[in-house]
């Protein structure tokens, strides 16, 4: 039974000033299943996910055409507020980086965009931080020490704390920007292992280069070679059996 | 490379003798070199050490004959005659009243624009803007002080009795608003170097999570860059609290305890400049000049030392 897709890239394209880094790119992501961006360096899988949350335009020299409907709505639209677009597509960055402020701060602090300051109760938030830190097992490193500068915890834990606040936010969508690679051998499996606890309510998008970690990883796979997709098939078969030459090479380890 | 000197048909015999000298040369001054260096890396502390001393000694013989406390002494009068042989008398009270008043006037007025104008060049600005304003503040960082000091005189002063009715133009306000816009280039250049230090991964999480530019100025540059935006802060304020010229024209020079802004003031800096050229080497209204001049040498390392351990306390705080 094929469920509707919750991110539909038609036709996009994108420049950066002169260069176009997107060609006429189309794609289906499922909700509930890791999607894994794989591709060599400079093949556009970072500006393709970087533009489901239109993160990109704020270098300015941006440009695009085509569509990307997100749960209905082209994000594209003039008429799209940004802000609401950002609270239902959240992002993971490749190195962790949660703000220099306290742990408790950097969970409430999507909701504090969101919400005006009369309408935030103390009580809710506090059960929002304790929720989410144990949605990503942290809760019980982090409880006695909240107001801890999130800045100095380990970088599997600051990794941690980035997806957490995600959460209070309840996105539909969470996109990752090779989210282990600052990571140790450790700390790659315990975030792969939330990711793969997480995903069944979200859709998730992941860029990676690691191809271990897209085959251990991901559902569904996306191959992409300078700004176009080359192939999207279940993991699986992409490893076991690619239908396109250059995926193949490209698993083999034979370019990028 | 001073080897590759000698040309390549000279014997290897004599190459190798030349290349030994250069050795010998370069061992036997090593240690002089290290020395040197390790007094040129000192010399700022004996320097602050010795200009301690030399203005201590300048206040010397003046010091014994000074009432520090009590009525009509040095802290609690605003009667300055030192001139006056016979009968002197040394009250500061009015130029200290006078330095503080400015300074803190002019930093209402130069820490807040100073610091929008920052958080614009760094965050809003485009980049051909950001280069033109950034070359404006450093010309206005250059213009001296002397010349702050005829705008004073001829143009806020003149403004000031039109629209206020002050009696006279030169006066606290006078002196904190020019005061403030010398500031600010300062408070500016160094607000947006450490905005600008702030890592561009802050900006971008806050943004992923739905923050607009204000917010993401406001809930996450400030925090981040709290350490330097204060001490451009305080740098502005050692800034006011040691300019002399510009003071010196602005503020009227009358030691008295303001009732209002509009009154003229004097400053410690200002006293000292304005008494200077009457001052005869080696009496006592010298000395009492020095004795101002250490006040101010106190109240400005104070100031530097308070600014610097804060920022080492939010450093260490930052650290682990």
């Amino acid at each position: 039974m094929e469920q509707a897709p919750s991110v539909d890239v038609r036709d996009f394209s994108l420049w950066y000033g002169n260069f176009q880094a997107l060609l006429s790119v189309s794609a289906a992501f499922k909700p509930g299943i890791i999607t894994g961006l794989i591709g060599p360096s400079g093949c556009g899988k970072t500006t393709l996910l970087r533009s489901f949350n239109r993160i990109n335009e704020r270098y300015g020299n941006v440009k695009t055409t085509g569509n990307i409907t997100i749960l209905g709505k082209n994000i594209l639209d003039t008429d799209v507020s940004i802000a609401s677009l950002r609270k239902r597509v959240g992002m993971v960055f490749q190195r962790p980086n949660p703000l220099p402020i306290s742990i408790y701060e950097n969970i409430v602090f999507g909701v504090k965009s969101h919400t005006p300051g009369r309408e935030r109760k103390r009580s809710a938030m506090d059960q929002m931080v304790e929720s989410a830190l144990r949605e990503v097992s942290l809760w019980d490193s982090v409880k006695d020490d909240l107001q801890r500068k999130a800045t100095e915890l380990t970088l599997e834990q600051q990794q941690k704390l980035c997806i957490a606040r995600l959460l209070p936010l309840k996105p539909d969508i969470i996109l990752m920007d090779e989210p282990c690679s600052a990571l140790d051998a450790n700390g790659i499996e315990r975030i792969e292992e939330l990711i793969t606890e997480l995903k069944s309510r979200f859709t998730i998008i992941m860029v990676t280069h690691n191809m271990a970690q897209a085959r251990r990883a991901s559902d569904e796979c996306i191959f992409m070679l300078m700004g176009e997709i080359v192939e999207h098939c279940p993991t699986k078969e992409m490893f076991f059996n690619p239908k396109n030459e250059k995926t193949a090479m490209y698993i083999e380890g034979r370019y990028g | 490379m001073p080897s590759s000197h000698p040309s390549s048909n000279t014997p290897p015999a004599a190459r190798k003798g030349w290349r030994a000298a250069v050795a010998g040369i370069a061992d036997s001054i090593e240690k002089p070199v290290e020395v040197l260096i390790r007094v040129c890396g000192w010399s700022s502390i004996f320097l602050v050490a010795a200009i301690f001393l030399f203005v201590l000694l300048g206040a010397m013989p003046v010091l014994p004959k000074i009432e520090w406390f009590g009525e009509h002494a040095f802290f609690t009068s605003t009667e300055w005659h030192a001139k006056d042989d016979h009968n002197p008398s040394y009250g500061v009270l009015g130029m200290i009243v006078g330095n503080f008043a400015v300074a803190a006037v002019a930093m209402l007025i130069a820490i807040p624009l100073g610091l929008a104008a920052a958080v614009y060049i760094s965050e809003f600005a485009g980049s051909t803007t950001k280069e033109w304003l950034k070359i404006g503040i450093e010309v206005l960082a250059a213009i001296p002080s002397i010349v702050w000091g005829f705008i004073a005189v001829t143009i806020i002063g003149p403004m000031l009795q039109k629209y206020t009715g002050a009696q006279w133009g030169t006066n606290l306000l006078n002196g904190g608003i020019v005061l403030g816009l010398m500031s600010i280039p300062l408070i500016v250049s160094l607000a947006e170097d450490s905005l600008r230090a702030v890592p561009d991964s802050y900006r971008e999480a806050a943004m992923a999570l739905g923050a607009n530019k204000w917010e993401v100025v406001r809930r996450v540059l400030f925090p981040a860059a709290k350490t330097g935006l204060v001490a451009s802060c305080m740098l502005g304020v050692g800034r006011a609290i040691g300019e002399t010229m510009a003071v010196l024209l602005a503020t009227g020079n009358k030691n008295q305890i303001p009732d209002s802004l509009l009154d003229p003031v004097t400053t410690l800096t200002a006293a000292i400049a304005s008494e200077m050229g009457d001052a005869v080497t080696g009496s006592d209204h010298m000395a009492s000049l020095f004795t101002i001049g250490l006040l101010l040498l106190i109240i400005t390392c104070a100031i530097n030392l308070t600014a610097n351990v804060f920022i080492r306390g939010h450093k260490k705080k930052g650290a682990a």
